[in-house]
């Protein structure tokens, strides 16, 4: 077996550990707790759990099938986080074709130049080619209420969704010494410690969450939750150096900007719910949420985390 | 083989318009009703009643039946194949000029036979901003002859943005099939009272637009 293969087998097993430590967990709370009927917080836990459950088996299947595995479960979470996206937004008849093209166009040329790894178009289609073309197949249609406002909206969308989205399987187009055939653990790395720093920020903010950091947005965000959640995380995605091409000390500082990233995200979605009035994204997944609500810290992260590598590791 | 195909056909439909809509249904508390029922919708596109049939519990899907305009299902082989054999709609001829047949005889043979329906009393697609046209008589005339038979509001949303008239390409969008508790026609109660309790009742299911300007 590769050194790459051994790595993930080790990675897989560990999450698996984790997995069915936290739903042994789960269970126990769920017969302690839920004597005098269900409890909220125990129930939420639980269906989080089993979200995470789903998404590691994706996932790693996904891994199995390789890069075009990969790309086309993203494909489908960048489909999916549109629809979410554009259900939410304001548009009008004469928006009908620059919507369709965004799902049927743009969408699939973005994955298509992942796929063929023309990183130079493909790091400017959407800002560039789609952002221009968008009004343009809009006011074709002459229909100049509220336009500044519907474009703004569609480009936004196409941005979140499919732009920032792309840039994790984007990931293993990258071309670092040493680290030849291992790209996929570059996606593993981020989605971890983004996932954790998630879990660790509600873990922490539970037990000992007393300030709000901005009440308004997010009635659930503690600074204790984000200072312990953020550290947490951080120590964890340093300790996970040998699934990357960095050292412990890189390793730990890009957990930390991913952590960061990944919790200002969370804060810009949640103003976006704020603003369409609902509590969730979508319904995706029954009972919590939709899929942008599981995406929203990835997203921020994605493009960053990318970025950063490709200066100053990649050779491409 | 006709069969066949229509079968397949009909899964294809259902497969397609959740796949664009991810729709989602929200029923009653009390669920819905056992008994063969008439669900009346909102009505503004072509796939309305596709919605409608998709989330419906299969054993129930089966025997339910869409209400159709027979001018337009029978106007080609492949409209008459879609609506008589994939959807078995109870075909009505909406123009009086052109009846051989009585429109609420045969909904109340449909009704009779053990199927449910699924009626737009709005009678044609709203494209207009209101949210819900005034309703046509023939859902009184049916229940003036059925009073026992159960009415179902459904209120479709978001459908219209998927693929508004005229368009060929749908979006995705999410949408919701809302069902709203059975009501039934009460005792002496006149028509343009009857048909203004239903319209309150199937306009008290629409949520508030998101996306569409509040």
């Amino acid at each position: 077996m590769t050194a790459a293969g051994s790595d993930l087998v080790t990675l897989v097993l560990g999450i698996l550990g984790v997995l069915i430590v936290a739903s042994a967990v789960g269970y126990m709370l769920e017969r302690r707790l839920a004597t005098d009927g269900p409890n909220a917080a125990v129930e939420n836990l639980n269906a989080r759990i089993r979200a995470w459950w789903a998404m590691v088996i994706l996932i790693g299947l996904a891994f199995i099938a390789g890069r075009i595995g990969v790309l086309v479960l993203f494909a489908f979470c960048s489909f999916a986080a549109l629809r979410e996206f554009i259900t939410l937004i304001y548009t009008r008849r004469a928006d009908h074709w620059a919507l369709a093209s965004a799902f049927f166009l743009v969408l699939p040329i973005q994955y298509y130049l992942l796929w063929a790894e023309e990183y130079g178009i493909f790091s400017i289609f959407i800002p560039v080619y789609a952002f221009l073309l968008m009004p343009i197949i809009s006011v074709l249609r002459g229909d100049t209420e509220r336009f500044l406002l519907r474009v703004a909206e569609v480009q936004w969308a196409l941005m979140i969704c499919v732009f920032c989205v792309s840039h994790v399987p984007a990931l293993l187009t990258l071309d670092i010494p040493g680290y030849e055939g291992r790209n996929v653990l570059l996606i593993a790395f981020l989605v971890i410690v983004v996932q954790l720093s998630d879990v660790l920020q509600y873990v922490w903010g539970k037990l000992f969450g007393r300030t709000k950091i901005a009440a308004n947005l997010s009635p659930s965000k503690t600074v204790e939750g984000f200072v312990g959640g953020v550290a947490s995380a951080t120590l964890i995605g340093a300790a996970l150096w040998w699934i990357t091409p960095f050292t412990p000390l890189q390793a730990g500082l890009l957990s930390f900007i991913i952590t960061l990233m990944g919790f200002l995200g969370g804060l810009v979605m949640s103003a976006i719910k704020r603003d369409r009035g609902v509590k969730d994204w979508g319904h995706l997944i029954e009972g919590h949420g939709g899929l942008i609500d599981r995406l929203d810290s990835v997203v921020f992260s994605a493009p960053i985390f990318f970025h950063l590598v490709r200066y100053w590791w990649s050779l491409s | 083989m006709k069969a066949l195909v229509a079968k397949v056909a009909a899964a294809a439909f259902v497969l397609f318009a959740r796949a664009i809509t991810a729709v989602r249904a929200i029923w009653p508390e009390e669920g819905l009703p056992a008994r063969p029922c008439v669900y009346f919708a909102n009505h503004s596109s072509h796939g309305d009643f596709v919605l409608v049939w998709a989330v419906l519990p299969p054993r129930l899907r089966h025997r339910t039946r869409p209400v159709a305009g027979a001018e337009y299902w029978l106007k080609s082989h492949t409209n008459a194949f879609i609506g008589r054999d994939v959807f078995n709609a109870v075909l009505i001829e909406r123009d009086r000029e052109k009846r051989t047949e009585d429109p609420i005889a045969l909904m109340v043979s449909a009704v009779d036979a053990g199927s449910s329906l699924i009626l737009f009393p709005e009678g044609t697609r709203n494209q207009t901003e209101d949210r819900l046209l005034p309703f046509k008589s023939g859902i009184f005339h049916l229940v003036d002859q059925r009073p026992e038979l159960d009415l179902v509001p459904v209120w479709i949303n978001n459908l219209n943005r998927v693929m508004p008239k005229g368009e060929i390409v749908p979006i995705p969008l999410i949408c919701t099939v809302t069902f709203g508790s059975a009501l039934r026609i009460a005792p002496g109660e006149d028509k343009e009272a009857f048909l203004e309790r239903m319209r309150a009742a199937l306009l008290a299911l629409a949520p508030k637009p998101a996306g569409s300007g509040e």
